[in-house]
């Protein structure tokens, strides 16, 4: 991919996130917080990415695994802290 | 050319449908109906771009990489499943640590090996482009990181939540911002790793410096300017690696963030540039505020309050952080269905700055099984005041205060309030006449004649007047 598609796919999300964010009820906006927390970490690929070379025991494949777990923190509390605050919320059963 | 760029197909489709699952993720969050749905795209969506990483890469690596996730995942896991949910904008804020640790690291691994990541040319330079995406992506993470450990802190009451004033501070962060922009322009030229080293540095140190003079009440601002921040730098290290689910996630999360503060901004209508130049409720504070004169006030008893409660049509509650604080939540929804038993209707009213978050208090009700369509928000309530019977503050000070209305010398001015003076009864829960909000000016709602001061700890009191309510 160039650099212009790149910056294309950049720019629509840009403008799909503001309408989508903006469809988000304020009652969820903390629910919002911690799962864009959670995806946010799909920084996780470039850990992923640092931490592959196989046998070669670097400083940059070490930096790689600190990040996948820190990411992998985030994945995993992220989502999970979420779909617990979510499973709260509850309609009037009366 | 680039490396990256001889992806086949199905690894980019991939990623393509990961970005989409994040968008739909979010768009689950419209109405709690749909969003658990929602959260379970973000699941599926992460699992398809980590497993698509996982297979285009060294498998060999697999046993530490998994080693790796397991260990982060547990702490995770156990962290979301232990936290209360009174602390969910210090977790919120850690998190955010974490995005900016990671992005720097990452951007760390792609300057000291860019072959891996398919940035460098055959000559071992890194690409131009690549070099800018880096250098801003670094500088972004260090900021997020920093910026959130102090926010983290601060909430967290391991720091005061006062703001720290330094002297000529926004000369200093000017310059130091100014700095960073200098070197990654002139890492362009040039990518000696003294300047990549020095932009992360000075990128730690002006995360710090901008936090440090902001106050506890703008908390919620910054904690959604962090969100945003590392959503940025996830979308930066998305040009880095040509990986359109990085990019499409970042867009998306800065914009989420952006827009959380921007709400946040306009409920206590402040501007964001004033947030962020730091220092509101020093001066309040320092001055102590003019001297305050005495007037008459009514003090009523749980009995009075249950008494009054019952016989009212409509009942609104409007709960501020200082419910939260004295874990009133509980017994509140208890005195609420008692009331409903009697006939009466109840209803909640939720300022957007009511909790430390945005939607905090919202989460805190849902947890005390509060059904969310009782909820209401400022503007489609405000109008109901007139027609409702007793307003019940719990809690709550400056989003009830006429000032912001009225007095144009108020700190508050212009801040949207609830009409509470419109109710025909208005009770007001707090434990002493001393206190003020966090703004530190005094509410004419005290001293109308239809109040009745209840003076008591939230929790003490509500439980009182549920006694009373069962005799």
């Amino acid at each position: 991919m160039d650099f212009i598609s790149i910056l294309s796919i950049f720019v629509m999300a840009c403008f799909v996130g503001y309408y989508v964010v903006w469809s988000v009820t304020p009652a969820l906006h903390t629910p919002l917080m911690a799962v864009t927390n959670a995806i946010s970490s799909v920084i996780i690929v470039g850990a992923l990415i640092a931490a592959s070379p196989a046998g070669d025991w670097g400083v940059a494949k070490i930096l790689g695994l600190v990040a996948v777990a820190l990411a992998s923190v985030n994945i995993f509390g992220g989502f999970a802290v979420t779909e617990r605050m979510l499973a709260m919320y509850k309609k009037k059963d009366r | 050319m680039h490396a990256a760029s001889a992806q086949p197909s199905w690894v980019m489709l991939a990623y393509l449908i990961s970005g989409v699952f994040f968008i739909l993720a979010l768009r689950g969050l419209s109405s709690p109906a749909t969003s658990r749905r929602g959260n379970r795209f973000g699941m599926a969506g992460m699992l398809i771009a980590v497993v698509t990483t996982v297979l285009t890469h060294e498998l060999a690596s697999l046993p530490e990489i998994l080693g790796a996730i397991v260990i982060g995942g547990g702490v995770g896991w156990i962290t979301a499943r232990r936290i209360a949910m009174t602390d969910m904008p210090q977790l919120v804020a850690a998190f955010h640590s974490l995005v900016g640790m990671a992005a720097v690291l990452v951007a760390a691994a792609a300057f000291l090996e860019p072959e891996n990541f398919g940035i460098a040319g055959p000559d071992g330079l890194i690409h131009t482009v690549s070099r800018i995406e880096m250098g801003l992506g670094i500088a972004i993470g260090a900021i997020t990181f920093s910026g959130s450990v102090i926010a983290f802190l601060k909430l967290n009451g391991n720091m005061s939540g006062a703001p720290i004033l330094l002297p000529a501070r926004h000369i200093i962060n000017l310059g130091t911002l100014a700095a960073i922009l200098g070197l990654i322009a002139y890492f362009l030229t040039d990518q000696s790793p003294w300047i990549f080293w020095t932009i992360t540095a000075l990128s730690f140190l002006i995360g710090f410096l901008l936090i440090i003079p902001i106050g506890g009440a703008d908390m919620p601002v910054v904690v959604s300017m962090l969100n945003s921040y590392s959503g940025w730098a996830a979308a930066a290290m998305g040009f880095t690696l040509q990986n359109s689910a990085m990019i499409i996630t970042g867009a998306l999360v800065g914009s989420s963030g952006a827009i959380l503060s921007y709400i946040m901004c306009k409920a206590m209508n402040r501007s964001f540039v004033s947030v962020i130049a730091g220092g509101f409720g020093a001066e309040a504070s320092a001055a102590g505020g003019p001297a305050k004169e005495q007037r008459p006030w009514k003090r009523g008893s749980a009995e009075d309050a249950a008494f009054l409660l019952k016989e009212a049509e409509q009942v609104i509650i409007v709960p501020g952080y200082g419910m939260a604080v004295a874990q009133a939540q509980h017994i509140l929804r208890e005195m609420a269905d008692l009331l409903k038993k009697e006939g009466v209707r109840v209803k909640y009213a939720i300022h957007p700055v009511a909790g430390r978050m945005p939607g905090h208090m919202n989460v805190l009700l849902a947890e005390a099984n509060v059904p969310y369509d009782e909820v209401f928000e400022l503007e489609d309530i405000n109008s109901e005041f007139a027609q409702t019977d007793v307003a019940f503050i719990i809690g709550a000070n400056d989003v009830v205060n006429p000032a912001a209305k009225t007095d144009k010398t108020s700190p508050i001015y212009g801040m949207p309030v609830f009409d509470v003076d419109k109710a025909k009864t208005v009770m007001f829960i707090k434990r002493s006449m001393g206190g003020v909000g966090y703004a530190g000016v005094d509410n004419d709602v005290f001293y109308m004649d239809q109040t009745m001061m209840l003076l008591a700890d939230a929790k003490k009191m509500v439980e009182d007047i549920v006694k009373s309510l069962q005799l």
